[in-house]
Order: structure tokens, then C-alpha cells, then sequence
């Protein structure tokens, strides 16, 4: 029964929210906008096994000195300051919380995300070596569309942008439309596959 | 009747009982334009009053008709092949190789002593990425519990943990290895994008798994994670269907799935019947949708602009 509930309610909850795409009644929507505040009342509940999951694996890996411990305590410290900051002092703009946020998280979390100028450099330099017919072929248009988007580009010749806009609206699109279809076909049947029960890995054991 | 059928028939019973049987459907297609049928939903949002009436009698949304069409034939096309497959009808796969690549992957990272990294995006679990990640999550650790080789899966979301935790258990109770499974290797991280990406950077680094695999929803951490994983030379397959991405997956990693791969990967890897009948049934609709593309060329060369209008979602 552990797995037969959870399959029973995942299928009749499943049929309903595509129901609900062509049902404009209110009793219909009103009933799938409250199943989409549970939701989040669960997913906040969720938060819980998180924090227990982090306090669990660092814990263990200071108390028994484990390799690369030390960087287990700053992050015990961090969660644990946070939290108290948070509780004590609210969590509004302007709060305590908010500056730490703002001036202390923030300016790391742009740091991590400025490193992909390097990185998409790098990739650059491998990914346009030309071995192969093909990658010699994505490295022209890659050119092209480059120098078509760049001032430069209109002054070594004023037909460059044209051509890089076709390349971008004819066969950049036709392939990226072509790839997406089929993900889309995919993410379906991979739903009604699990509103059918056919999929029931993600279920976990019995 | 097997399950499947009964929950067929079940959904297909809620879908149209809610369709079927209402005399407004039949006035709201003849009689009056959507705009006439539907409910004001921004007056009612802005909590002005709305006709109980007029609202008691909108049972379906006309202007979603091609859309229910569409998906009535994609489920029986799906349900259509299940079926054969589970009669026994032998349905051809092609060979995928990011697919093949995963068994390798893990089999290198035996030989070399080393841990396999899982990364199953960073969305979460109302993404039917991150669903589908888990269910190739399963089949990993099916074959990790195997070789007796650590599994570690850092998680972006807090709600995805139980799901990871009793998917790589299960994995490594029907590899009969319940004793190989460790708890502490399902590592939640963050749920903010960046320090998420951090975290599993610093795994790659500190910890040098010998195949990271990269298969669920990503955004712009993809490029970071992947060349951070080529750096310490790990073999590396990704897969999503997040488009945009999937630029930085090929350069980086050494296989990845292209959008549908990503969805086929249970199917190809448990050869389960009823798993390939679903491809199967996909790959007829994107026949259907391909064969709709050149109609829809054609008659629009010609002036007809009636079929692009039906299949226009509104």
C-alpha cells in the first residue's frame, strides 16, 4: 500500500491539474489554486529536512574531524547566524538579515556568476578548433555571427549583420524549434507516464 | 484489465466528465465567441462580483480545443504502443550514446577508486525534469550499488532531499547492496543558485569524482559546473531540456542528451516494454507534428491561413 497510495493520489491529482488547463469554472480553478498553496505549505515544511540534512552530514564531519572539516564550520556558523538574525530581528527590507543578504550573499553570488565570462572563453577555445568538417562549419557561422553582431563587423562589410540574422532566424531557429518540440513530447509523455504509474522510480522503496 | 488500463480509463473518465454532458459546451461553440464564454478572471481577481450565472455554465474553454485534440492523439498514440510492447511486439531503439556512455562512465570511475557525482539540476520537484532525474537517478544507483563505487548527489532544492535519499536507497537495495548505501552522500546544499554551484564545485575539487553526471534542469550554472568537472578531468555526461544550455553541455562534457535523449533514458536503459512504448508513441506524434508543419507550409503558401489558426494555442 506504501506504493499504491501514492500512485492512486499522483494519478487522480495529475488528471485534474490537466483538467484544470481546460475547465475555466471557478470551482475547478478555485480547487487547483488551493492545491497549488498546499504545494507550497509542503515545500516550506520541506526546508526543515534540508537544514537537518545539512546540520546531520557537517556535524558528524567536524565532530569526527573528518577530511576538509574546518570548511564544514563556517557553513554551520553561517546557517546558524542567519537563522538567528532572521528570528530575531525580521526578515523585511532593511532588517538586519536584508543587509547581510544584500552586501554579504549578493556580491558572492555575483563573483560565482562572473566566473562564466572565463569560463565560456575557454569553452569557446575548444568547442571552435576546427578537426572536423562540422566544427569547421560551426566555427564560420560562429565568426559570422559574431563579427555580424559587433560595429566591426557592419565596417569590414555591411552585408555581415544580414547574414548573421539569417543564420540566427533560419536555421538556428528551425534546429532549436526542432530540439524543443521534442523536448516538449518528451516532458508529456514523461507526465502521463507518471500520472499512469508507469514511471514509479521516484517513488522510492516500499 | 491490467493497472494501466484502469488508470486509463479513470483519467479519461475524470477528463471527460467534466467535458461531456454539459449543455453550455454546446451553446459556448456555437452560439457566442470565447471572449462572450469565458469569465472576466481580472475583475474577479480584482474581487469585483462575477455572474454566478454565466460562470456556473463554462465547462470548457473552446479556444483550448486543438490543444485537447492534440493531446487526445499523443495519449493514444502513447497507450496504442504500451500496448503492443507489453504484447510482446519488438520496437526498435536507436542507439543513444550518452546513454551507453553512463554504464562506462560508472565503470571508469570503479577501476579508478573514485566517487560518481550526480548533479539532478536545480529546479524542483514541480519540474518534470527533476522527476524524470530521479528516476535516472534510480538507475544509476542501480548500477553504482553494482560496483560498489560511492555515489554522491548534492541537491539544489530542500524538497528534492527525500526524494534523492529514497531513490539511491531503493537503487541500492535492488542491486542487493543495502549496506553500501551511505545517507551522508545525499548533500543538500542550497537553494540559492550560486552557493549551490559553489558547493558542488568544491565537491569536484576537493573530492576529484571520476564521472559527473549532470542530468535534470539547468540554467546559467551549467557552463560554471561543467568546465569546473572538464578542469579536474572527469568523463562527464549531462543532459536537459532547458535549450538554452544544452550549447554549453556539448562543448564542456564528453556526451550529452539532447532534449528528448534526456526523456528516453529509462526506457533505453531498462529496455522495460511499457517504458519504450511511450518513446515509441512519441516519436509517432513528432511524425504527426512534422507531417502538420508541411500541411501548415503548404496551405499557408497558398493563402489558407485556417489550419495555422486552429493550431494557434490562445
Amino acid at each position: 500500500m506504501r506504493r499504491e497510495v501514492p500512485l492512486i493520489i499522483t494519478a487522480i491529482f495529475g488528471s485534474f491539474m490537466v483538467i484544470e488547463y481546460f475547465v475555466p469554472h471557478p470551482s475547478v480553478t478555485g480547487f487547483g489554486e488551493m492545491l497549488q498553496q498546499w504545494a507550497i505549505i509542503v515545500v516550506a515544511f520541506a526546508y526543515v529536512l534540508g537544514v537537518a540534512n545539512i546540520v546531520r552530514i557537517n556535524g558528524e564531519k567536524i565532530s569526527k574531524r573528518s577530511k576538509d572539516w574546518p570548511y564544514a564550520f563556517p557553513l554551520l556558523a553561517g546557517l546558524g547566524f542567519m537563522l538567528t538574525v532572521g528570528v530575531v530581528f525580521g526578515v523585511g527590507n532593511g532588517t538586519l538579515f536584508s543587509d547581510f543578504y544584500l552586501y554579504a550573499y549578493a556580491p558572492m553570488s555575483g563573483t560565482m556568476f562572473s566566473l562564466l565570462a572565463f569560463f565560456i572563453a575557454s569553452a569557446a577555445f575548444r568547442a571552435f578548433r576546427i578537426r572536423t568538417l562540422e566544427a569547421g562549419l560551426l566555427a564560420v557561422a560562429a565568426v559570422i555571427v559574431m563579427l555580424g553582431r559587433v560595429p566591426v563587423g557592419t565596417e569590414i562589410w555591411d552585408k555581415l549583420p544580414v547574414i548573421s540574422d539569417w543564420i540566427m532566424n533560419a536555421p538556428q531557429m528551425a534546429a532549436k524549434r526542432a530540439i524543443l518540440i521534442g523536448a516538449a513530447l518528451g516532458a508529456i509523455s514523461t507526465g502521463l507516464k507518471v500520472i499512469l504509474g508507469i514511471e514509479r522510480n521516484y517513488l522510492g522503496g516500499d | 484489465m491490467n493497472r494501466v488500463e484502469c488508470l486509463l480509463i479513470i483519467a479519461t473518465f475524470l477528463l471527460f466528465a467534466s467535458l461531456a454532458g454539459t449543455p453550455a459546451m454546446a451553446r459556448a461553440e456555437s452560439d457566442a465567441s470565447p471572449e462572450e464564454i469565458l469569465p472576466d478572471t481580472t475583475s474577479a481577481q480584482a474581487g469585483a462580483p462575477a455572474d454566478p450565472a454565466s460562470q456556473a455554465a463554462v465547462w470548457f474553454d473552446p479556444r483550448r480545443v486543438n490543444l485537447l485534440v492534440i493531446i487526445g492523439l499523443f495519449f493514444f498514440l502513447v497507450l496504442l504502443f504500451i500496448r503492443k510492447a507489453v504484447r510482446g511486439r519488438s520496437l526498435y531503439v536507436r542507439k543513444i550514446t550518452g546513454l551507453s556512455a553512463i554504464e562506462e562512465a560508472i565503470g571508469r570511475a570503479t577501476e579508478m577508486g573514485k566517487a560518481v557525482l550526480y548533479v539532478p539540476g536545480i529546479d524542483d520537484v514541480n519540474n518534470i525534469q527533476t522527476i524524470y532525474s530521479m528516476v535516472i537517478l534510480g538507475t544509476v544507483a542501480k548500477l553504482v550499488a553494482r560496483y560498489e563505487t560511492p555515489l554522491i548527489v548534492p541537491v539544489c532544492k530542500a524538497f528534492v532531499v527525500p526524494l534523492a535519499e529514497e531513490t539511491v536507497k531503493q537503487g541500492y537495495l535492488d542491486a542487493g547492496h543495502p549496506d553500501a548505501y551511505n545517507p551522508d552522500n545525499i548533500r543538500y546544499l542550497s537553494d540559492e543558485q550560486f552557493a549551490f554551484t559553489a558547493g558542488v564545485d568544491g565537491i569536484m575539487l576537493r573530492e576529484k569524482p571520476a564521472a559527473n553526471l549532470f542530468l535534470g534542469s539547468f540554467f546559467a550554472e551549467s557552463l560554471i559546473l561543467a568546465e569546473t568537472g572538464f578542469s579536474t578531468g572527469a568523463i562527464q555526461i549531462a543532459g536537459t531540456a532547458n535549450i538554452h544550455q544544452l550549447p554549453f553541455f556539448v562543448v564542456a562534457c564528453d556526451y550529452t542528451l539532447i532534449g528528448e535523449e534526456f526523456f528516453a533514458a529509462t526506457a533505453y536503459l531498462s529496455d522495460e516494454p511499457k517504458l519504450v512504448g511511450t518513446l515509441k508513441g512519441s516519436d509517432w506524434m513528432k511524425v504527426f507534428v512534422m507531417g502538420a508543419l508541411i500541411v501548415g507550409a503548404i496551405l499557408e503558401t497558398f493563402g489558407v491561413t485556417a489550419f495555422t489558426r486552429w493550431l494557434t494555442v490562445q
